[in-house]
């Protein structure tokens, strides 16, 4: 993985000695509030419901053991012992002291992290795929992209003020899992018909109170060409996109009110005015950057395990953690693992120090050191062993980290909601917590089989409810809390916003009317292998509405 | 005097933890709701307000929150949103005020509670 150059280095290690000297100022009464908060904003550090909450950037989800460890250290050390994964591949401790910030910002530094960008309307930090690297299904690997762009955007003197904040995602593979779509800039690594890499440029997706899908700006791009075309249309937007609503201020209000064709033209004419040698980075270190990249040493094993199938028919339990947390490797004999950070009854996304720990030594012993966040809040061992499964997953079952669920129904996204954050309208982690104990018989959440359930506390969206597959939100009502269901949306590369099923529902009725959906489900379904989503499109939302209202249907 | 006008209290964040806090009858601050003062008017209310707002070196965004009385003329939260913020999270009942002071819960009963 990439590594701080000297320059680097220094700059992380100033913004950390300057941030301690505003927190200084801030503290003698030298900076107002007013003054104090757009910068501790740029250094990620908010004022939630009851407590400071600083995120920290992990650039693309990439991090690796001593990271890990760091991080871990941080929640025991000047936080409550746990941190938050967020749907941005960051990291949230909810509980740090002002006075401290600066210290953790710089243990940070030590390990080449920081919390720069995290917040304010600037270039946030890079997502990407969390099996980057490892997938068998990639084209090629999106991270020394996401490593140039955030060199590109960390601190861009033009786009530090932009009318919004700006999202950018990369994926290197066809099968989306970093939500390009819905991104302010999505690109998708593609080849042309000369074989060539290049991207896939969307532009404008985005979720939040105006969901778009993100609308291809550019075919294919040369790779070359990135950083000249990424700041044509940066450019564009920061003189175009509106400013005098910061609800109409993001790039998907600029594309859907300007009509992609004509901001098309706009970019393409910025693009062929600019000095694009001067903005294109030298070769040689994108080179230097891709050396970053290079995968590990692998050792050539054949490609199942004989070892694996053995431990699979000795351990029922093991198998289904298997076939349910790996995917497919590009090396023979490895495997992708996903370690669910979704226990039954646990905040999604919550991780202990002990867990971080945990997570840290496995990734040194059985995983080239390597670890992923993904924005579905679990972590991501990318390069293991099929031999050493067996191992890891005791290690994570003595840990709490071994619950077989991904991309099944309690595998649920959900935003801090109210119980945390200053802007949520709702609670979401009790909301999942309710549904993940209604579906915790293993057996019958995979005979329901992929289900995405995505929460948000409000309007704004951070648990992507619009691409669930049933997405719910959290509003006030009345002065309640009230949620509404959407079904049908789609986080992949066929990206689709769920549809409003009908009126909200109250707290203690969302769990049972999820259980009335996946009732309905099951008996709609074509065959076992038909998923909610299939079973959705080729249904249409009637038979679901009729499902999730029942109850209300019958008392009428 | 409106009829009505809702009891209110001036809440902020303290500045240095962050936690909430509320405006006592000196002007100074304090973490439990039962020892804020109320503004019973609109008047009082703006007036507590008005002090609390120069007060940057000590909290941050200070508001005014609706609050109703009980029998004994101590103020509990009306809205969801204040009611949370009197205990902590809802699903970590360890952390926040509701852990270090659990005897001396926030009354929420008598508004129904969550």
């Amino acid at each position: 993985m990439y590594r701080y150059d000297e320059f680097d280095a220094a700059y992380v290690k100033d913004r950390v000695d300057v941030f301690r000297s505003q927190v200084e100022r801030r503290i003698d009464g030298s900076l107002t509030e007013d003054e104090f908060k757009p910068l501790r904003l740029m250094n990620g550090l908010y004022l939630q419901l009851h407590a400071y909450m600083l995120r920290v950037a992990i650039p693309y989800g990439t991090l690796n053991s001593r990271q890990m460890r760091t991080l871990a250290m941080i929640a025991t050390k000047w936080d409550k012992g746990y941190g938050h994964l967020t749907t941005r591949q960051n990291i949230q401790y909810n509980w740090p002291a002002l006075k401290d910030v600066p210290d953790i910002l710089d243990a940070l530094a030590d390990v080449e992290m920081h919390a720069i960008q995290t917040s304010g309307n600037c270039i946030r930090n890079v997502t990407s795929d969390h099996f980057a690297g490892a997938a068998a299904d990639e084209i090629e690997d999106p991270r020394p992209t996401a490593e140039l762009v955030r060199q590109w955007s960390t601190e861009h003197p033009e786009f530090l003020f932009l009318p919004r904040k700006f999202k950018i995602a990369v994926t290197g593979s066809p099968n989306d899992r970093a939500v390009t779509k819905a991104h302010d800039i999505g690109l998708r690594m593609i080849r042309n018909d000369a074989g060539e890499p290049g991207y896939e440029v969307i532009v404008g997706g985005g979720l939040g109170r105006s969901p778009f899908i993100g609308k291809v700006i550019r075919d294919f791009l040369p790779k070359a060409d990135l950083l000249p075309y990424l700041e044509a249309i940066l450019r564009v937007y920061n003189l175009q996109g509106r400013r005098d609503n910061k609800y109409k201020a993001r790039i998907k209000i600029l594309v859907h009110e300007t009509g992609i064709d004509d901001l098309r033209a706009m970019v393409e004419a910025e693009f062929a005015a600019m000095d694009g040698p001067s903005v294109a980075v030298d070769p040689a270190e994108v080179a230097r950057i891709e050396a970053y990249f290079a995968p590990p040493a692998f050792e050539t094993l054949p490609a199942t395990s004989e070892k694996l199938a053995q431990a699979k028919a000795a351990d029922e339990e093991f198998a289904a953690w298997v076939d349910t947390n790996t995917d497919t490797h590009k090396q023979p004999g490895y495997t992708i693992v996903t370690v669910s950070a979704k226990a039954i009854g646990e905040a999604p996304g919550d991780l202990t120090t002990a867990q971080m720990n945990v997570l840290a030594d496995l990734a040194e012993r059985y995983g080239h050191d390597e670890l992923r966040i993904s924005h579905e809040q679990n972590v991501i061992l990318p390069h293991v062993k099929q031999d050493d499964l067996r191992v890891i997953h005791a290690v994570l079952a003595d840990a709490g980290l071994a619950t077989a669920n991904a991309n099944l129904i309690s595998d649920i996204i959900a935003c801090p909601g109210l119980d945390y954050c200053a802007l949520a309208t709702a609670r979401s982690i009790p909301v999942a917590q309710d549904i993940q104990r209604r579906f915790a018989d293993p057996v019958r959440a995979k005979a329901i089989g992929e289900f995405k359930i995505k929460i948000s506390g409000c309007i704004n969206a951070c648990g992507h409810h619009h691409v669930g597959h049933v997405g719910i939100l959290g509003l006030e009502k009345a002065g309640i809390e009230n949620y509404q269901i959407t079904l049908g949306g789609d986080h992949t590369e066929t990206t689709a916003i769920g549809d409003r099923a009908g009126p909200g529902f109250a707290f203690e009725q969302v769990g049972p009317a999820i259980e009335r959906l996946v009732d309905a489900y099951l008996d709609l379904r074509a065959g076992d292998d038909e998923r909610f989503l299939d079973t959705y499109r080729r249904l249409g939302l009637e038979p679901f509405k009729a499902a999730l209202y029942e109850e209300v249907r019958d008392a009428a | 005097m409106s009829k009505l006008f809702k009891p209110k209290i001036v809440s902020a964040n303290d500045l240095f933890a962050g936690d909430v806090v509320y405006m006592n009858s000196g002007f100074g601050w304090t973490r439990k709701l039962a020892e804020a003062a109320i503004g019973h008017d609109e008047a009082s209310a703006d007036a507590l307000l008005a002090k609390a707002t120069p007060q940057q070196e000590k909290v941050v965004g200070p508001y005014l929150a609706d609050v109703a009385l009980d029998d004994d003329g101590r103020p509990f939260p009306t809205h969801f949103r204040e009611k949370f913020r009197t205990r902590g999270p809802s699903n970590r009942t360890d952390l926040g005020k509701q852990a270090t002071n659990p005897e001396r819960r926030e009354p929420l009963a008598a508004s129904g509670g969550i």
